[in-house]
């Protein structure tokens, strides 16, 4: 199996602002009803996005100049709750292949970096300064350097973080584990024998 | 050299250095339920790839099944194919699935313990972040996500990076009225949402040492909403009592052997911990939340935080997002806001203990009128021992409704839904906007017995006084 090497990420970008933006809050619970992934996308945010009727509330994603946006920014903590891989799942199929956020819960930036979703991170002011660009250009390209950590836009350019063990799947096309797990299946059997509690 | 469990665990269980730096981690015990799975085992077959140790993965099906039916078809097509799916891919590959005719089925976090699954100095993962739950044991164990459940099926491992492990001491002793989950719910007040990011809990002192394997199980659980992906609590003596004879816990002269190897496990005396933070069980009050996320609580006595008194930018943009939502006024007590549902049950408090510690206290009082009350047992296991005690007739005298085991109300994935803005007291473990069921529901969280006391006042109330409870 051979994989994409994300080295950047290129795209038009829209703000979600707020910090603790949780798992349930980006797919909720009622979309989880489902033994696919497919059609997750239409449930992003969906109640913070959408009336119970279908009518639309103000939000970033439903403003026409951010429509077909690839890159997400948003605030601290962002993904936090439930491990449902439901959540990155939905943001990817919505169309997006970056996210830039001041910071990340544990599972949820494991279970991006997984599908290939690049999940940096960077500083509140300098997210700020991406949003308010944006606010003015909506159509400009950002450009997310995944080898460099960087993000640019324009003639400006802000420092981003992305975790090192990340990055490097990310780039070196090793960001589905799989192969690399299989591969280790001796060694696996090694391990399970000095655990009793393994035994059938 | 001297190390804690963590540590002694994880180097138990690697199994070599991947590329990127990461783990390549070795899962002994796998969990898996219906929402999470499905998509996993349909990778597996889009891979053609088998699984790795089905003997060492178990089923059990929670989330969707709905409490108040118990044949199939099931009103909701959706959770029906849910269920067959989870049903035929255990058939396919082998796995052991406690469906619900066996008697065993109940929340997956409550089911692993209840069979002996759950044991000392062991790994586990499950597509669930309470996973967490199971470290009561002295287990190290995690959610995951679906790619990452492919992985254990398919291997018995995943990709990890190692944690750093944090000692939380709780010490002296709780007063009155004072539960686990006043415990965990103060512990995320003072650290955060956030503050565990990074990290493993371990949980110990005196007030652990005392806890039963419920209430460790109870903090355990809401590790994750502290940001913290595992928690754990030494094994000692309550842990092997309480395995013991349990149908999956060795037996004769391999149980022996088997708590010599638990104990090792345990953290040597004088390890290192990455960070030690110390809390006096006196300073700990019976603590419900006033927002939306579980970090947002106060104390039963407490008024409802005021923005204008925040200190940071985003303390008081925070505040105001969630009294927003909440409803509720700044300043005012939390004491006296009038409810609508009041929910006793999932994998944080709907284990045996926590229904005979409200039945207590119950027997002979009745929910105010206008309150929805419904007691949904965690495992078939739990509503059958609470049966036989006969504390189902003492929810049900008091105007509580008696349900089939699941997660309900906790995350609303059944009928069992808020409606509207309706304000839910809730023995749950998140408050996320929209989390019970409606898009603008309510939830405050609270220990089981806050919840009862809820659901006889009709308001947000002290448990302490409506049942008259005080040291004994
Ligand atoms: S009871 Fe709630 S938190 Fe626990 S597994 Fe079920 S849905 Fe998740």
């Amino acid at each position: 199996m051979s994989l994409e090497k994300i080295t950047r990420v290129a795209g038009r970008g829209v703000c979600v602002p707020g910090n603790d933006i949780d798992t349930d809050r980006i797919i909720p619970a009622r979309y989880l009803k489902c033994v696919t992934f497919d059609g997750l996308g239409e449930g992003l945010f969906y109640d913070v996005r959408k009336n119970p009727d279908g009518s639309e509330k103000p939000h970033p994603l439903n403003e026409p100049r951010f429509k077909g946006a690839q890159i997400l920014l948003s605030g601290a903590n962002f993904g936090c709750g439930s491990s449902r891989e439901h959540a990155p799942q939905a943001i990817q199929k919505y169309g997006f292949k970056a996210v830039v956020a001041e910071s990340y819960a544990e599972i949820f930036f494991g279970n991006s970096t997984t599908l290939g979703l690049v999940c940096a991170t960077a500083q509140r002011a300098d997210i700020a300064q991406v949003a308010a660009a944006l606010d003015a250009h909506p159509q400009a390209e950002l450009v997310l350097d995944v080898t460099a950590q960087e993000l640019r836009f324009g003639s400006q350019s802000i420092k981003v973080g992305i975790r090192d063990t990340a990055r490097d799947a990310l780039v070196n096309g090793r960001w589905d584990p799989i192969a690399e797990l299989l591969e280790g299946a001796g060694a696996v059997k090694a391990t399970a024998t000095g655990l009793p509690y393994l035994a059938k | 050299m001297s190390k804690n469990l963590f540590e002694k665990v994880w180097d138990a269980h690697t199994v070599r250095t991947l590329a990127n730096g990461q783990t390549q981690l070795l899962i002994g015990t796998h969990l898996i339920h219906e929402v999470t799975s499905p998509q996993a085992f349909g990778m597996l077959r889009d891979l053609g790839l088998k699984v790795a140790m089905p003997h060492r993965t178990f089923a059990t099906v929670d989330h969707i099944v709905p409490t108040d039916q118990f044949a199939e078809p099931y009103a909701d097509p959706l959770a029906q194919e849910m269920m067959d799916a989870l049903r035929q891919n255990c058939a396919e590959f082998g796995i052991t699935f406690f469906d619900r005719g066996t008697g065993k089925q109940g929340i997956v976090h409550i089911v692993g313990p209840e069979q002996g699954i759950t044991q000392p100095g062991t790994t586990i993962a499950c597509g669930d972040s309470h996973t967490s739950t199971h470290g009561a044991f002295g287990a190290i164990a995690f959610g995951t996500g679906t790619t990452q459940i492919r992985d254990v099926l398919a291997t018995q491992t995943i990709a990890l990076g190692k944690l750093k492990v944090r000692r939380i001491n709780v010490t002296g002793r709780l007063g009155p009225g004072v539960y686990a989950k006043d415990v965990i719910l103060h512990i995320i007040r003072v650290l955060g949402v956030n503050g565990g990011t990074g990290f493993a809990y371990e949980y110990g002192g005196e007030v652990f040492d005392r806890f039963t394997m419920e209430e460790r199980m109870t903090v355990c659980n809401m590790s994750i909403e502290g940001g913290a992906r595992a928690g754990y609590v030494n094994p000692d003596e309550t842990t092997f009592a309480f395995l013991k004879g349990r149908p999956y816990a060795p037996k004769g002269a391999a149980w022996d052997a088997a708590v010599l190897r638990w104990k090792s496990f345990a953290s040597d005396p004088g390890c290192k911990f990455d960070d030690v933070v110390t809390i006096d069980a006196a300073v700990i009050a019976p603590t419900v939340t006033w927002g939306i996320n579980p970090s947002q609580g106060i104390a039963i006595t407490e008024s409802i935080p005021d923005p204008a008194k925040a200190t940071a930018v985003d303390e008081k943009a925070s505040i105001e997002e969630a009294l927003a939502y909440m409803k509720l006024k700044p300043g005012a007590p939390i004491k006296g806001t009038k409810i609508d549902v009041a929910f006793i049950g999932s994998c944080t408090n709907g284990r045996l203990s926590d229904f005979q510690e409200v039945a207590r206290h119950l027997k002979g009082r009745r929910v105010a009128p206008g309150v929805k009350a419904i007691a949904v047992p965690g495992s078939q296991g739990v509503r059958v021992l609470c049966e036989q005690l006969g504390l189902d007739q003492i929810f049900r005298d008091a105007g509580f409704e008696w349900r089939e085991a699941g997660c309900s109300m906790c995350l609303a994935m059944n009928s069992d839904k808020l409606v509207g803005d309706q304000l839910c007291a809730s023995s749950s473990n998140r408050n996320f906007k929209g989390r019970q069921g409606s898009p603008t529901g309510r939830t405050i969280l609270m220990s089981p017995l806050m919840v009862a006391a809820a659901a006889v006042a009709g308001t947000i109330a002290d448990a302490r006084e409506v049942f008259h409870v005080s040291a004994n």
